[in-house]
């Protein structure tokens, strides 16, 4: 999931990285000083739940859950998951330079798209808040390697075989986070619903 | 005196807002080059820099060689997906192109380069460090606090979804390739964020309490001195040796 440097075209890597400021610039503009704690907590909490490794057939993967990011963050996802991809490139090596702004807008801004499609609907509670959760998670997931294989796809013809791995590699690990996504808001909506609105104003 | 560690590895001693400079200015100009000689020599210099870094060699190495085995398969189909001379045919008329082997080096040598440049000058920092840098170097005091929280919170929930993990095998839970292991593990994840808010909920009360008008202090007390700006020209010296050799090199071809 992670591009690294010297794949893509400049073009490509200009455009996610001025995306990915305005990202942060609206995702900072929600995070009032009241809502630092929560964000960076939240934003920790990501991380973790991102070295989280799930045995799926022979092998396991690592979750991104950023479908569930954005439904608990909003636009504060961009920012928060910037973080975690800048602390993951400084002090693990994983990703890139000159790629965070690609790499963050394609993680990030599938959180948002499904925090502002599926938030309303999760927030009204209910049984069939577990069955939009799942369908945030998959799509969330859907979209980051959408967005992957088009940022390999524009960086030359060359990259098309490896842009349809990275979709089809994805596949199963959609059924994995739409079942953990599902749960995880079943169980968060019942025990505090208020985490779905910890990035809205205060009453 | 505050972000310098005397008597530590030479790099550690330079100025924090130098060494990242000097990573991006690095990353950018090395992601710019084409040439193979000159990306030889930028990854001579990583690893020159892993050096003089005091990070212990053999296992930041092997975390490279972690990130290279996520695109090895990217860079093994380059040489057969991209158009040009052929260089080597396998059995049902698979070719394998000069330009794409180069194109696979090329990428692998930027992406190695340039993470291990980063890590050998940022990844030594204290992240707390690292914070009070980037906001000297202006970057927007929310984006900082947040990742001042982020690193500070990170060992302390890691540490209990450890702990959580334990309690659920103290009830027997066996992870394995099914829809049990992925729902418990999906209620753990919801119970983490549930618990991350209800923490920063306290946080946020006790910082309050302690007169919290808004603004985090920054305590390191930067300054600038005659090795940082030895530091600076030299760096700047060896990015331009990359760019000459570059220009020499593709002038030569």
């Amino acid at each position: 999931m992670h591009i690294v440097d010297g794949a893509l075209a400049s073009p490509v890597v200009i455009g996610g990285a001025i995306a990915t400021a305005g990202g942060i610039a609206l995702g900072l503009r929600a995070m009032t000083m009241e809502r630092i704690p929560a964000a960076g907590v939240l934003s920790a909490a990501f991380f973790v739940a991102s070295l989280v490794h799930v045995p799926i057939g022979p092998s396991s993967v690592h979750l991104i859950l950023n479908g569930m990011a954005g439904l608990v963050l909003g636009w504060a996802a961009f920012p928060a998951l910037f973080v975690g991809l800048l602390l993951q490139a400084v002090f693990f090596g994983f990703g890139g330079v000159t790629v965070l702004g690609v790499n963050t807008f394609n993680i990030a801004m599938p959180a948002v798209i499904v925090g502002l499609l599926l938030g309303p609907m999760i927030r009204r509670g209910g049984a069939h808040a577990a069955f939009w959760g799942g369908v945030g998670g998959a799509l969330a997931i859907a979209l980051t390697t959408g967005f992957v294989a088009v940022c390999l796809a524009l960086s030359g013809d060359q990259f098309l075989p490896a842009a349809k791995l990275v979709f089809f590699a994805h596949i199963p690990i959609m059924a994995v986070e739409a079942v953990l996504t599902a749960a995880a808001v079943s169980l968060a909506i019942r025990v505090k619903p208020e985490l779905f609105r910890a990035m809205e104003t205060q009453p | 005196m505050a972000g310098r560690a005397r008597g530590a590895a030479p790099l550690r001693q330079v100025d924090p807002r130098a060494r990242i400079v000097s990573a991006l200015a690095f990353a950018v100009v090395v992601t710019g080059l084409s040439t193979l000689g000159a990306l030889a020599l930028a990854m001579a210099a990583a690893l020159l820099a892993l050096g003089c870094s005091g990070l212990p060699a053999a296992r930041t190495l092997k975390r490279m060689a972690m990130m290279d085995g996520f695109i090895i398969f990217m860079l093994l189909i380059l040489p057969f997906s991209t158009p040009g001379t052929p260089a080597l045919t396998l059995p049902f008329g698979v070719v394998a192109t000069v330009e794409g082997f180069r194109l696979a080096v090329e990428i692998g040598l930027t992406a190695n380069a340039v993470i291990l440049m980063l890590m050998a000058l940022v990844g030594t920092m204290e992240p707390v460090m690292l914070g009070h840098a980037l906001a000297r170097l202006r970057v927007p005091r929310a984006l900082v606090h947040l990742l001042l929280f982020t690193v500070r919170y990170i060992e302390v929930l890691r540490a209990e979804y450890a702990r959580s993990r334990v309690a659920m095998r103290a009830r027997a839970f066996r992870p394995g390739s099914n829809r049990h292991t992925w729902v418990s593990l999906g209620h753990l994840i919801g119970m983490m964020l549930v618990r991350a808010l209800e923490r920063s909920e306290r946080i946020l009360q006790a910082m309050k309490c302690r007169g919290f008008t808004g603004r985090i202090p920054l305590l390191d007390d930067f300054s600038w001195q005659a090795t940082d700006r030895r530091f600076c020209a030299l760096f700047g010296l060896g990015l331009l040796a990359l760019v000459a050799l570059e220009v020499a090199l593709v002038h030569l071809a």
